[in-house]
């Protein structure tokens, strides 16, 4: 008599077991992937809500929000123009201060310092990215405001009678303002990017610096000539990561900015950001204002989130040749 | 020119070049030392008893204690929030999706997530939370410890997700085969040989993402509110000490700007705390929380 495997009761055991294992896994990696996709609806849900919450203003008035450099919460007439200009001015200003100074770290991390003080000292750069924003923002008014009001005069005097940029340092000496604002971002950025040149600094191969040394290169010609141009894309990588930060930060400029809503040439001038007017009207806004408002966060979320997308994909060029 | 005018030029952008380096590293430095000294000046010269016994409805008379207490809390409801989706959202990205397009796509959106603005989360959790419950309670619920937690928790979660995905990738898969040979089902390996050989990663994750979410405050602005009362109810407005920081220090009087500076240095001291924590706990391999 042929026996089944029903009839065998360890076997039926086992069936069932492996059966019982295999639903639970199913649920188990259900359970997982929904998380996963929890990500996704994260930044979806970021992106539509602040669309929703900003319609009447978005579609409302459409093109006039984002042409016109009027904001006035008692006629309820909102143009976002004064505020894009103080996110994009202090952006740019911090990346211009910022990017060689991240340079000039990551050379000296990779190249200069002695071994045993490499370590600490990246380390150190690190903190600055730990210090909450809030606290650079109090250190920002309290210290640094008016350690600019001291300097304003004698940049203004130099740097004011110089042609073209000229324009640029002439105006009252308030220490607040869009060029402090940008000196505090580009502190604040400097360790994101200084880590990202570090490490990428120390993926090139070894013998193509090696090779270039031995036909006579100076340390400063394999860095220019060698290390750069194999690392680029990365680097404009971790320019833009440091450029999406700047662009979304809020606590630390809201201080230092003056909050005016304010279109000038020049950079002594108090402005007002994306971020900071979100952070300043916010909670005493009602209706129009603050779907005006919320449609600026639509608009930091936009621009944030793409250029975030170029830098992780310059960044992902390096990773890919690296055949990680 | 003549061979040793071109050599002399070389070496003279060489030097330069090293000395600029040198110089910039110098610059990080000072800020980073004028900051915390600043902070530690500040903040130690107004440590004082009331901070932690009375509450901000004192005004300059009072404290911070309420404020201390609600970061405690959101901070915590936040980690309990983000720690498990973003600790199993992080598995699957390793154990199941390593290599396919949608791991790959949401690993790549999780890095945007992680650089996000966060006052942005903020107008998020205020447009899904804070507006349908205030609707739904005729505006008897409206800004909420709750609501605070989410948006810190959205903060918190994508370096969650990153750590883990990361340390388990570092799990060597001899240890995969190994149990999977010995008839262990999949959930069971995660479970109990992956998270528990990554355990002290995952930690670090864990505290990294504290360390990054304690310290936000645009994403309370709108979410928390603030109170100037000691509260422990998760759906009443509730303060937080970054936000108490804030409106201490737009407010003209010395003296509540003094009471800022002993949070801020409370956060700091936190912050930078568990940011040495976790170098200690887990060194071997750099977590970087771009």
């Amino acid at each position: 008599m042929q026996v089944t495997r029903a009839e065998r009761p360890l076997a039926r055991d086992i069936d069932n077991r492996s059966l019982i294992d295999a639903r639970h896994d199913r649920i188990f990696q259900r359970v997982l992937k929904f998380c996963a996709l929890l990500v996704l609806a994260a930044l979806l849900g970021a992106a539509l809500s602040t669309l929703w919450g900003g319609r009447e203003v978005l579609f409302g008035h459409g093109l006039h929000f984002l042409t016109s450099d009027t904001w006035n919460p008692v006629t309820d007439d909102y143009g976002a123009l004064a505020p894009i200009f103080g996110t994009l001015v202090t952006s740019v200003i911090a990346l211009v201060l910022a990017v060689p100074v991240s340079f000039g770290i990551a050379i000296f991390l990779t190249e200069i310092a002695p071994a045993w003080m490499r370590g600490p000292v990246s380390a150190a750069i690190e903190l600055l990215a730990g210090i909450p924003s809030i606290i650079y923002g109090m250190w920002g008014l309290f210290v640094f405001v008016p350690f600019m009001a001291n300097i304003e005069p004698a940049l203004s005097n130099i740097l004011g009678r110089l042609p073209l940029i000229g324009q640029l340092f002439q105006g009252p000496p308030l220490g607040l303002g869009l060029l402090t604002a940008g000196i505090v971002l580009a502190v604040m950025i400097l360790p994101f990017i200084s880590s990202v040149m570090r490490e990428v600094f120390q993926t090139v191969p070894t013998r193509l610096k090696e090779s270039s040394y031995a036909l006579g290169s100076t340390t400063w010609e394999v860095l220019w000539d060698i290390v750069l141009p194999y690392t680029r894309s990365a680097v404009i990588g971790g320019i833009f990561l440091g450029l999406g930060r700047a662009l979304g930060e809020t606590m630390a400029v809201t201080f230092v900015l003056g909050n005016s809503y304010n279109i000038t040439s020049s950079l002594l001038m108090p402005g007002t950001s994306i971020s900071s007017s979100i952070a300043n009207e916010f909670n005493e806004a009602v209706g129009i204002h603050r779907s005006a408002l919320i449609a600026l966060g639509f608009l930091l979320f936009v621009v944030t989130f793409v250029v975030l997308l170029v830098a992780r994909l310059m960044l992902h060029q390096l990773a890919k040749r690296e055949g990680k | 020119m003549s061979a040793a005018g071109i050599y002399l030029r070389r070496r003279i952008t060489n030097v330069g070049a090293l000395i600029f380096g040198s110089l910039a590293t110098a610059l990080g430095l000072l800020f980073l030392v004028w900051i915390l000294w600043v902070t530690i000046s500040n903040g130690i010269s107004s440590i004082h008893l009331n901070l932690f016994t009375k509450i901000t409805a004192y005004a300059d008379q009072g404290g911070l204690s309420n404020a201390i207490v609600g970061s405690l809390i959101m901070d915590l409801m936040a980690l309990l929030i983000c720690a498990p989706i973003g600790v199993m959202a992080g598995t699957y990205l390793a154990e199941y999706a390593n290599r396919t397009k949608l791991g790959s796509s949401i690993r790549f959106l999780n890095d945007i997530l992680l650089s996000a603005p966060s006052i942005v989360m903020g107008l998020f959790v205020y447009v899904i939370i804070v507006l349908p419950m205030s609707n739904m309670t005729h505006g008897n619920i409206s800004f909420s410890g709750f609501a605070g937690s989410v948006a810190l928790a959205l903060i918190g979660l994508p370096v969650i997700v990153r750590t883990t995905d990361e340390m388990l990738q570092l799990v060597p898969g001899t240890l995969r085969e190994a149990a999977l040979s010995l008839g262990v089902p999949q959930w069971k390996l995660t479970i109990q040989v992956l998270i528990r050989a990554a355990s002290s990663g995952i930690l670090t994750g864990i505290l990294l993402a504290l360390a990054r979410l304690a310290g936000e405050t645009a994403p309370l602005l709108f979410t928390a509110f603030g109170n100037n009362f000691m509260t422990f109810h998760p759906l009443d407005k509730m303060a937080s000490l970054p936000i108490a920081i804030y409106q201490y220090t737009n407010d003209p009087s010395p003296a509540m700007h003094s009471i800022a500076w002993a949070g801020a240095l409370l956060i700091t001291l936190f912050v930078l705390a568990l940011s040495l924590l976790t170098r200690l706990l887990f060194s071997r391999k750099k977590v970087s929380y771009e």
